[in-house]
């Protein structure tokens, strides 16, 4: 094994998969293209307002006013007022069918005044089953606090808002979309050009021909992995910067999730190398990578949650590789769940570890 | 005289074929040696033993003093091999390709110097897949060049190239040899065979039938010298008269020329006739010739013991 070798094949590699438009495709492209359809079909982000009830219990004082314009200015809410008689807006939200309210407390204004000022809670109220809507809602009382503060007190959190969400954190399904898409190219990138290169480089005896240099083969799955790797963090980046900054997903790239891009990779070229060699032809190659890939690509989790799936295909998705990868990556992009995701990484060091094994046996480059 | 490759009793078995079946060769160090055989007859499988491709069955090989199985590591970095159907990345270019190999080898290169040498300047930059299938062989040889071998393997390097291009990849032969480099080249083309190589061994069903420079296989296999003549078919009658051995076919005579005094006594004989002519000419056997009746002669039984008495 020697390290200079690998790196510079490297190049001669990555070069060969830049200049066929396809494999960029399917690998950065094609996830990206999901991410923009699914989000827009399954989020109603879109140019219209989230609507947003606001009970003002302290009577329209100047303060409270300046807080409500601040808020309409961050267009992302239409505001409705409604009177305080209505009582606990909750219960008012809950009769009404309504998903986001705000109450500004009685007092709003003397706290502020006050000196020294008192910090004052503004109530927040989300509707889980409302999607991203709640998110939305938080995020631009925040916003308007935020100014407010700012204005009025140089920054010092005087205007704190409470989020009422039913339970804890709502997850929308753009925060589960953008790790299962992650998923979805660290799969597919590896798989339809690995199964398609150990097929095609079989026929025409490029394999043969790398072993008439010195070359080995480690050094050559050293370098393939560190390219499959490259690409699966390039796609990482450009589906949470989407995901994060036109549908306001939540989520994180945590330290935790770095292993995952690392030995997702790792396996499914493991994977695909293996189908590759095993076949006779790159026509029955493709089929065979098919058969592995088109099951993991929808029943791992990619598109929707394994958890909204009937209880009869839970056990198939926990059969196949690719939902310890999204899992995984959910528990440590989304949910902030380290314990769940180690059970998971666990799970795809030894798949990973198993499959290379396994795969580099099969791999020959000499015959014997 | 020093010997580049030694082989004796090599064997390759692939389940109960015996595709190569006790191959015994030396190949002298600065010749174009030429394995020549039909398809299927074990040429391609002893090269690939020797070049550390493939596994021999049993029987001894040194390349270079070196068991080519065992000791890739150290062989390679000494022979160029262009394999048979060879092929490189299609998105690479023969710069691309070159660099590619001068950095696995860890060596120096000019690339430049070394694309002009097999004639691909000008196809420097252009991805391998839009070249020509003599330019692809051409980059092949190329680089099976970039680490300056003493001993380079060609298997096949012509087939499916059009004339041109397999005489412009016969010049880049002979300059290898001129280079001083070993040269171990397999063909079909029998005339590649005679054209190029110092020496060459016929190859059938695994079995060596023949070795030795082109002529002495024509000398010591093929027919002798003939003169044909085309004239009248009386001439026929007159000159076996003579005592001497003639075929007589479609518009001509052809007679067997066993000494030079033979051609003498035909061409009096035929202006003493007053036989109507037209052309002379002599006729030698080629190596294409002696190769079908070899070949011929061995499946029809009468052509035993060739690759035991014979050898040279």
């Amino acid at each position: 094994m020697n390290l200079r070798r690998a790196g510079a094949y490297f190049p001669a590699f990555a070069k060969g998969y830049i200049r066929n438009p396809l494999g960029l495709f399917m690998s950065l492209i094609f996830p990206v293209i999901l991410i923009l359809i699914f989000g827009a079909v399954f989020s109603n982000t879109g140019s219209s307002q989230v609507p947003l009830t606001v009970e003002n219990l302290d009577h329209n004082s100047p303060a409270s006013v300046a807080f409500l314009s601040a808020l309409n200015r961050t267009g992302a809410v239409s505001i409705s007022m409604v009177s305080p008689d209505v009582g606990n807006l909750s219960t008012y939200l809950a009769h009404n069918d309504l998903s986001a309210g705000l109450v500004i407390p009685a007092g709003f204004a003397a706290d502020l005044n006050g000196s020294p000022p008192i910090p004052v809670h503004l109530l927040v109220f989300t509707n889980p089953s409302s999607g991203s809507e709640g998110g939305i809602v938080e995020g631009a009382v925040q916003g308007a606090a935020n100014a407010e503060n700012l204005r009025i007190a140089g920054g010092t959190e005087l205007v704190i808002p409470i989020n009422l969400n039913v339970g804890s954190q709502i997850y929308t399904y753009i925060d589960y979309l953008v790790p299962g898409l992650i998923g979805f190219s660290v799969l597919v990138s590896p798989m339809f050009s690995m199964v398609n290169v150990s097929s095609t480089w079989k026929r025409d005896k490029l394999f043969r021909q790398l072993s008439l240099t010195p070359l080995s083969r480690s050094e050559w799955l050293t370098a393939t992995f560190l390219w499959y790797v490259l690409l699966a963090f390039i796609s990482t980046a450009l589906l949470l910067g989407i995901g994060r900054l036109v549908f306001g997903a939540h989520v994180t790239l945590t330290l935790l999730s770095l292993p995952f891009l690392v030995l997702g990779p790792i396996l499914f070229v493991a994977i695909g190398l293996l189908a590759g060699s095993v076949s006779s032809t790159p026509e029955s190659a493709a089929v065979i990578g098919n058969i592995i890939t088109f099951p993991m690509m929808f029943l791992s989790g990619t598109f929707f949650p394994v958890s909204l799936f009937p209880s009869w295909l839970v056990p198939v998705a926990h059969a196949l590789p690719l939902f310890y990868v999204i899992d995984g990556l959910n528990a440590a992009m989304v949910f902030g769940n380290p314990s769940a995701a180690y059970v998971d990484l666990l799970v795809i060091l030894v798949l990973a570890i198993a499959f290379s094994v396994v795969a580099t046996r099969v791999f020959n480059w000499r015959e014997e | 005289m020093t010997t580049s490759i030694e082989v004796s009793k090599l064997v390759k078995v692939y389940g109960t074929l015996r595709a190569v079946d006790g191959v015994d060769c030396e190949v002298h160090t600065g010749e174009v040696f030429s394995f020549l055989g039909p398809n299927g007859a074990g040429k391609t499988t002893t090269v690939e033993i020797l070049e550390g491709l493939r596994r021999r069955s049993s029987g001894e090989v040194r390349v270079l003093g070196l068991d080519p199985w065992t000791q890739i590591d150290k062989l390679r970095t000494r022979v160029g091999v262009i394999p048979q159907d060879f092929h490189f990345f299609p998105k690479l270019t023969p710069r691309e390709a070159v660099r590619l190999y001068a950095s696995l080898f860890a060596v120096k290169v000019d690339v430049d110097e070394l694309l002009a040498r097999v004639e691909l300047s000008d196809k420097a930059d252009d991805h391998y897949d839009t070249l020509s299938g003599g330019q692809h062989q051409k980059v092949g040889v190329a680089l099976a060049l970039v680490n300056d071998p003493e001993l380079c393997f060609l298997d096949e390097p012509t087939t499916g190239l059009d004339p041109r291009a397999r005489r412009s990849i016969w010049d880049v032969i002979r300059r290898l040899r001129g280079e001083g480099r070993t040269v171990f080249l397999t063909t079909h083309y029998l005339d590649e065979a005679q054209q190029l190589s110092d020496r060459i061994a016929i190859i059938h069903r695994g079995k060596i039938i023949a070795t030795g420079s082109p002529t002495e296989i024509i000398s010591r296999y093929g027919r002798p010298e003939r003169l044909r003549i085309v004239g009248e078919p009386a001439l026929a009658d007159r000159l076996a008269a003579l005592g001497l051995r003639v075929e007589r076919d479609d518009g001509g005579v052809e007679v067997e020329l066993r000494t030079k005094a033979d051609a003498l006594k035909i061409l009096e004989t035929i202006a003493a006739s007053g036989l109507r002519w037209e052309s002379f000419s002599t006729r030698t056997d080629t190596l294409e010739d002696v190769f079908i009746q070899m070949v011929g002669r061995l499946e029809d039984g009468s052509l035993p013991g060739a690759s035991q008495e014979n050898r040279l």
